[in-house]
């Protein structure tokens, strides 16, 4: 077995040193009844690379994988052009092969990248204070949620309907044991008056933007809403590269930020890892979940990063800590900040706005065709259209064509008859006019 | 041959690494400014044509302000990362005896294989069967991990150990509303990892902290003492955090369930046991499986890990959404309640889409390389391991509670009481020799405990080496050579750093010169 050292002769003489007769005078205290040899799993033996490789390899390619294929997934996961420095650099094993970071002298690249995640996720945001991420956006939402009940002592989350279904639910199944989780109606490409909902149990009203259509809202007014009954704003990004063109949600009000951070630096993955994001008013540092790096300095004087605040922690605090996270998307955030980095100001933005460019010429082009229409007035690089048929099947005719055509309404909100015939449709910089031309033409087929 | 001729061939000088360089880094140690600090405005790594743009579907709410993020060439951003990186120790550059942590090699192939388009570059909501592959690889991992356990069902969709806990306790709560019960109490021995009453607490319990016994086990008298009808469930790890299996395990959960509870273990250290014990076998209700532990995806310096769930029959009605089925049409998931199996009543989502793919991968490539054979020889050289390092410092360190152990050894610092060195001091020095130190403080049930993991990933020449430098820093300790172990570590790129000043005074991020750092 390639994976390990220890031989024979070294077994037998570890065992001599011990005194013990043999490996299983080790498991004494194991009841003998509940001892089970080989035979006890039907499961194969050990196989070389070469068979192992071969065998995924074919379960992989009975997949479609987005890049071989025009793709116009979205819905809260999104196709970007990861750099080829990014992965080379995660790929380190002085980053992907070491551990959280307690002892901060041998573990200073890890703290001081985190720092610099910590700072972008902050300046992105327009929040005072970020930490070292969550596991993704939608526990993160469920996260904020609970902070928001602790601050303002009061049990009721206000969700938008446009909210994504996944995260809307993720909540309710968290957050229902300690309050109430209300779900306003689901008015897709309107932007909802939520103010009406707010009362003085309310501790947050939790709105996505751009939302899970598309739509893009000025959080201004719900946030003023919101604070003039005590309640806080907390603001759901799932699309990161969004804050490269829109108003940060810090800006207009917002005082947490929960985020997924997939669409930087990291790859679909059907789903996951991904890295949540999660940024808040330094006023509130106190009661935020995850872990969070510091700056110091060491005996000599120099620089140096720890882990800080652990009080606020369950290895310290137990079972009053303010979440139970331990461990987080460490490596995720590493990809997140090396894309950021290499990006920079300039090409991140830039990047921001190919996205939309490219959305709005593909959603022009679409609702071209007879029956289609657009539904989200505004909107960064993902639309819902109206299609004149169910989606799911229309989702169904592009995938026989070899086009994903997007994400059927229908398959986050599988009860909502008024739904049927919405399709969310994503587009990246990733997308090329020939990818536009052919989903167009598929689609004037299809519907 | 290399020409070595009037080459001095000892190093000159006395004290070199007292030598003050111009440049403030020292030889390959360099130092390096936070990102923020580098760069110049306008540059970028990555190349993006500029478009032109429209603002009428931007809602008004166009960005107007600059974000502040610095810019800079890709070669710039490569020399960044890499000099960060080697301020980091590593598994791959040494023992990493994390007790608890589980540090094991972390093979190549797995991260080749998650890389694959087919796993790498698949959408979560694209269509089913556009996605028959990644269902058929979900599901053969579920298989090997209820055979591995002996449990009949497992949800998959936790993100982490304490994502699984959480998993857990949501099932055991749907199952006893289910009959009609509602009990707030949970169980938590005081030697389990601090994930497990967070987690408690999290789910809406109240937590019950059970003693250990002088021997390092869970005082099971105390335990079934304490068992009763408000009792939801106990939380116990096994083997547990001292290293030890809980011989008393089969009564336990007999007396748990015998009291309409259920018995979550915490299966963090399911490493020691894989191919030898089944946790169903226990009578184990629900276990989480750190993927990123027992099945070696790589720590990440603090994840992404993946936690999944495996469940008794007891319990699997109650398993979360999305749920994997198999029938004519081939693999899908269930994402939605109503369209739920028959007797399936789940509790609700604990995130979006359907959980850890990428770790998923890397898992089934371990296990696939291991094989069942694999899997048992690794728990076997884990624990042999752990007890090499136990009887080969029992006579110099202090093992509180004798041997064998499971897959870690346990010191506490009694042998190091009158030297002025504390626990601390003497991990801080293992650094200095190379080494990354134990687990130390936990668990809180022995004295300045020292938990070493050695894993089945070492040599016995690693062990030995290991095991060497231990002895002869124990006894530097009690011949009261304190120098070396107050202030240690000296040859790290950091020297011990401020911790108390790092949380009075918090500073989270960076900010330009001429902006007031947050104050308390």
């Amino acid at each position: 077995m390639r994976y390990h050292p220890l031989t024979h002769d070294n077994r037998a003489a570890m065992l001599g040193k011990i005194g013990a007769r043999d490996i299983d005078a080790l498991f004494r205290d194991v009841p003998k009844e509940a001892v089970v040899g080989r035979s006890a799993f039907d499961l194969p033996d050990h196989q070389g690379e070469l068979e192992v490789e071969r065998a995924l390899s074919r379960l992989a390619a009975k997949n479609v994988s987005a890049g071989s294929v025009p793709f116009f997934c979205g819905a809260g996961a999104y196709r970007h052009h990861v750099p080829a420095a990014v992965d080379h650099l995660i790929q380190r094993s002085e980053f992907l092969t070491s551990y959280t970071p307690y002892q901060p002298e041998i573990a200073q690249g890890t703290l001081q990248y985190l720092f610099e995640f910590q700072t972008q996720v902050a300046l992105l945001t327009g929040m005072e204070v970020a930490n070292a991420s969550l596991y993704d956006g939608s526990t993160g939402t469920a996260e904020a949620v609970q902070m928001a009940q602790r601050i303002t002592r009061r049990p009721k989350a206000i969700l938008s309907g446009g909210l994504h279904p996944q995260y809307a639910e993720t909540v309710e199944t968290v957050v229902s044991l300690s309050g109430e989780v209300v779900r306003a109606p689901v008015l897709p490409g309107r932007a909802e008056d939520l103010a009406a909902l707010i009362d003085g149990e309310t501790a947050c009203v939790v709105v996505q933007n751009p939302d899970v259509f598309g739509l893009v809202r000025d959080l201004r007014p719900i946030a003023e809403a919101a604070h003039a009954k005590g309640a806080l704003l907390i603001a759901v990004v799932t699309e990161a590269v969004s804050l490269g063109l829109l108003e940060s949600p810090g800006a207009m009000g917002a005082d947490i930020v929960a985020a997924e951070g997939q669409s930087i630096g990291n790859g679909l993955n059907f789903g996951g890892p991904y890295v949540g994001l999660f940024a808040t008013r330094e006023k509130f540092l106190r009661q935020m979940p995850g872990r969070l790096c510091g700056e110091t300095t060491d005996a000599d004087g120099k620089r140096g990063f720890v882990l800080t605040l652990s009080t606020r922690e369950q290895h310290i605090r137990r079972e009053k800590a303010t979440s139970n996270i331990c461990t987080n998307s460490g490596l995720c955030c590493l990809a997140f900040t090396i894309h950021l980095s290499l990006l920079g100001e300039e090409g991140f933005t830039r990047l921001a706005r190919a996205n939309h460019a490219r959305a709005s010429a593909l959603a022009d082009k679409l609702a071209k065709v007879t029956g289609v229409s657009l539904v989200t007035p505004s909107f960064f690089n993902e639309f819902t259209l109206r299609l004149p048929k169910p989606a799911a099947e229309i989702v169904d005719a592009l995938a026989a064509k070899g086009i994903l055509g997007g994400v059927p309404v229908s398959r986050l909100l599988p009860h909502d008859t008024s739904v049927r015939d919405l399709l969310i449709v994503a587009a990246t910089e990733t997308v090329t006019d020939e990818d536009c031309d052919a989903f167009a033409k598929a689609l004037a087929e299809v519907v | 041959m290399m020409n070595n001729q009037g080459r001095p061939s000892s190093a000159g000088g006395s004290e070199p690494h007292k030598l003050q360089t111009i440049s403030g880094d020292r030889g390959l140690d360099h130092e390096e400014g936070l990102i923020f600090e580098l760069g110049r405005p306008g540059m970028t790594g990555v190349d993006i044509p500029e478009v032109q743009l429209s603002d009428t579907r931007l809602a008004g709410v166009r960005r107007k302000s600059p974000i502040g993020l610095p810019g800079l060439s890709e070669p710039e951003v490569i020399r960044h990362y890499v000099r960060l990186s080697r301020m980091n120790y590593a598994i791959d550059a040494g023992i990493y005896p994390l007790g608890s942590c589980t540090m094991k090699h972390n093979p190549r192939l797995n991260e080749k294989m998650a890389r694959l388009p087919g796993f790498g570059d698949v959408h979560p909501l694209q269509p089913q069967q556009t996605v028959q592959g990644a269902l058929e690889l979900i599901s053969q991992l579920m298989r090997w991990l209820t055979t591995l356990t002996g449990m009949p069902a497992v949800a998959m969709s936790p993100k982490a150990g304490a994502h699984g806990e959480l998993c857990g306790l949501l099932t055991i709560r749907a199952a006893l509303e289910a009959r009609g019960e509602k009990r707030p109490r949970i169980l938590v021995p005081s030697s389990a990892h601090g994930t497990n009453p967070a987690t408690a607490a999290f789910a809406g319990f109240t937590v019950d902290e059970v003693p250990a016994k002088d021997d390092g086990h869970v005082d099971a008298d105390a335990l079934e003492a304490k068992l009763g009808p408000d009792v939801a469930a106990i939380m116990l790890t096994n083997p547990n955090t001292c290293g030890l299996f809980e011989r008393r395990i089969r009564e336990i959960a007999d007396a748990v369930h015998a009291a309409g509870a259920y018995f979550y273990c915490d299966g963090a250290n399911f490493n020691a046991i894989a191919g030898r014990v089944r946790p169903g076998d226990l009578g184990v209700d629900a276990m989480h499986i750190n993927l990123h532990k027992t099945f070696s995806t790589p720590h990440g310096g603090g994840g992404p890990g993946a936690g999944p769930v495996v469940l008794s029959a007891a319990l699997a009605p109650f398993a979360p959404l999305p749920l994997l089925v198999h029938d004519a049409k081939g693999f899908r998931f269930v994402e939605d309640r109503a369209a739920a199996p028959e007797g399936a009543k789940p509790f609700g989502r604990l995130s979006a889409f359907h959980g850890q793919m990428g770790m998923f991968v890397r898992a089934l490539a371990y296990m696939l390389s291991h094989g069942a054979d694999g899997v048992r020889q690794a728990s076997e050289d884990a624990v042999l391991s752990a007890n090499y390092i136990l009887a080969s410092l029992s006579d110099v360190m202090s093992a509180p509670f004798g041997g064998p152990c499971m897959h870690e050894a346990l010191f506490d610092d009694s042998f190091l009481e009158g030297t002025g060195v504390t626990t601390l001091d003497f991990a801080k020095a293992m650094i200095d020799e190379g080494f990354h130190p134990m687990t130390m403080y936990f668990p809180l049930v022995v004295h300045g405990a020292m938990l070493i993991e050695p894993t089945e990933s070492e040599s016995k020449e690693s062990l030995d080496q290991f095991i060497h430098v231990l002895r002869e820093l124990a006894k530097e300790a009690k011949a009261g050579k304190r120098e070396r172990f107050e202030g240690a570590p000296h040859l790290a790129p950091r020297r011990r750093l401020d911790e108390t000043a790092a949380a009075r005074k918090p500073v989270l991020r960076w900010k330009p010169k001429d902006l007031p750092q947050a104050a308390e």
